[in-house]
């Protein structure tokens, strides 16, 4: 069981509210992701669910039980943290065992379960050395595998793929997902980069300077973001914004469309524009068209696309995929 | 430095300093093996000559020798024990955040800069003095005898004195590598559950062995030779009581005006310190390894 509810929780450092008053459900087995720029107050809002820090105010509770002023030990989350913190005196075996020793579990029945766990995530070989003799991937694992062996209610994972490389990264990716197929634990996630929230979630909470934006799943917010700034954050390239003229035309103050729902022509269409930088990616083409009287607009086109700087296009919004947005920011 | 011609200047740069350096050493070692092996009595100038290793021979056989030698030792051992202690607990202390913590570290490290002269006079003046001291004070207030610390424990008092002043020296070395304690560690070990004391022995400590290991290599080189304090306050007695092998070759050449069994003690010293240093590696020197 893992079901995490937070209401009206409020988190101050002296004068500064970092977290305004806010609600969130964690439902039992979900993936959720916190998504957001830095400095939103993600690590933060994590840190608040694993006791790492005080609540201000509002309550924290765990599968119904009021945890909001439980230690962090009591509350049975298991946390893998962006540096890993293992202990660096520590071979891995002892690494992975230290939470069930403290829980005062007997030597044998422990080292039973780190050789489980070292086989789920193929640490086996490397048992007997020590941190500094492993690769930022393996390190990951051992963290991981710290995390598992204590099978806590709920995984706390903050952003724990930036210190590797993006090759590194997209396989670990991949691992944790594998993870929480096999173990079907809920897991909190924290990360700042969309595409990771993208692939791993089953929920997204987007959130802003410590509030949630939006919550919901990965192609809810793709294809309904409630307010601008969902929309400009979720999705790569980044959705293409217009106001003025072109945007009343479509019958709201703004309107965003996305780079992929542009469809590019070299005879036709709604608007004219000269083809700035284009970036080849083989699969795909961004093209940064300017367009006058609206601006630069990202285009996403195939991979065979030929045009070059200064050749003039014609674009075409494909009409049902476009987003209005209000004066408030709010989608319409 | 990666061409043939810039390591020959570097070489032919530094070869004054380490030239200096090397005569500075090599040249007083010498004379002091030289005058070790004469017969060199100020008071009896017309006696010389070689003296084989008669010198070494007296020095060694000197009833005082071997307590010097376990004094030495003693005091060695007893103010890195209480250094090592009583640092890590200071530093334990001075790493909470509280108010004024600035001007409390400088009080803490105040003592390293008093001279061990002046300090060991304090000490003997104002603290452990049987008739003015505070202490004869504080024992007089609640009706006891007071405790003339220099003559009943002479050593336990030097002890007391020296630690006092290396203190602040290796809380501060310990309160460095506390301050370098990943963060993130304490909190991975506190969603392990491990108590405040269980973070302590399996976090702190371990992280500490390298600054504790240095902490032990710098103040043994020191403490061997400590000279002043003793000087000053028990002059090495009663009897041989507080006498080192410092003080003991210091008696021997400028007291005795015996120049070469002082010399010959001068080589002893050495060679203590180099098979105290030896056996001081072997037990924790490989904590410096990375």
């Amino acid at each position: 069981m893992g079901k995490i509810t937070l209401r009206n929780v409020v988190k101050r450092f002296g004068d500064a509210e970092v977290i305004p008053p806010l609600d969130l459900d964690i439902e039992n087995g979900e993936f959720v992701v916190f998504v957001g720029p830095s400095g939103c107050g993600k690590s933060t809002l994590l840190r608040l669910i694993a006791g790492l820090e005080d609540t201000s105010d509002g309550v924290i509770s765990i599968d119904g039980l009021d945890a909001t002023d439980t230690p962090p030990a009591k509350r049975g989350l298991a946390m893998v943290f962006q540096s890993y913190a293992l202990y660096p005196h520590m071979t891995v075996r002892k690494n992975i065992a230290f939470p069930l020793k403290m829980a005062g579990l007997s030597p044998e029945a422990a080292a039973k379960k780190v050789e489980a766990a070292a086989k789920v995530l193929n640490l086996t070989a490397y048992l007997d050395r020590k941190p500094g003799q492993l690769s930022g991937g393996q390190r990951q694992r051992v963290a991981i595998g710290r995390a598992i062996v204590r099978e806590p209610k709920a995984f706390l994972f903050d952003e724990p793929l930036s210190n590797l490389d993006a090759a590194l990264r997209v396989n670990m990716r991949l691992e944790i997902s594998e993870l929480h197929q096999t173990l079907k634990t809920t897991m909190v996630y924290v990360t700042h980069d969309q595409v990771e929230a993208m692939t791993m979630a089953d929920k997204i909470v987007v959130l802003n300077a410590g509030r949630i934006e939006q919550v919901g799943s990965p192609l809810t917010l793709y294809n309904r973001p409630a307010n601008l700034f969902v929309a400009g954050f979720i999705g790569s390239p980044k959705m293409n914004f217009v106001t003025g003229a072109e945007a009343e035309a479509h019958g709201a103050p703004t309107i965003g469309i996305r780079p992929e729902h542009i469809d590019l022509s070299a005879q036709n269409g709604d608007w004219q524009g000269k083809v700035g930088v284009s970036e080849h990616l083989g699969s795909d083409t961004f093209l940064h068209v300017h367009v006058p009287e609206v601006g630069v607009v990202t285009v996403r086109a195939g991979g065979e696309v030929a045009a070059r700087h200064g050749d003039t296009v014609w674009l075409t919004l494909q009409a049902d995929r476009i987003h209005r947005f209000g004066p408030d920011g709010k989608a319409l | 430095m990666a061409t043939k011609a810039s390591r020959t200047a570097a070489r032919a740069m530094v070869s004054p300093a380490v030239i200096l350096l090397l005569g500075w050493m090599i040249v007083p070692l010498a004379m002091t093996l030289y005058f070790s092996f004469l017969r060199y009595n100020l008071l009896n100038p017309t006696q010389g000559g070689f003296a084989g290793f008669d010198n070494y021979y007296y020095f060694l056989t000197n009833p005082a020798f071997f307590q010097a030698l376990t004094n030495t030792l003693t005091l060695v051992l007893g103010v890195l024990v209480i250094t090592v202690f009583g640092g890590i607990g200071l530093a334990l202390l001075l790493d909470q955040p509280i108010w004024g913590q600035g001007v409390v570290r400088v009080l803490v490290i105040a003592p390293f800069f008093v001279m061990p002269t002046v300090s060991a006079l304090v000490w003997k003046n104002m603290f452990m003095n049987p008739v003015n001291g505070m202490f004869a004070h504080m024992a007089k207030a609640m009706g006891l005898q007071p405790y003339d610390f220099l003559a009943h424990a002479p050593l336990a008092s030097i002890i007391v004195i020296v630690a006092w002043q290396w203190l602040p020296f290796s809380t501060l070395i310990l309160l460095t590598a506390l301050q370098s304690l990943d963060r993130e560690q304490q909190e991975a070990a506190e969603m392990d559950g491990a108590s405040v004391f269980n973070r302590f022995v399996y976090l702190t400590v371990p992280h500490l062995t390298r600054a504790v290991t240095v902490v032990i290599l710098i103040q043994t080189i020191f403490l061997l030779s400590v000279f002043a304090e003793i000087l000053v306050t028990t002059n090495g007695g009663p009897g041989t009581a507080s006498t080192n092998i410092s003080y003991l070759v210091y008696a021997q050449s400028l007291l005795n005006y015996d120049v070469g069994g002082g010399s010959a003690g001068g080589i002893i010293a050495v060679i203590l310190a180099n098979i105290v240093a030896f056996f001081v590696m072997r037990m924790i020197g490989k904590n410096l390894d990375a």
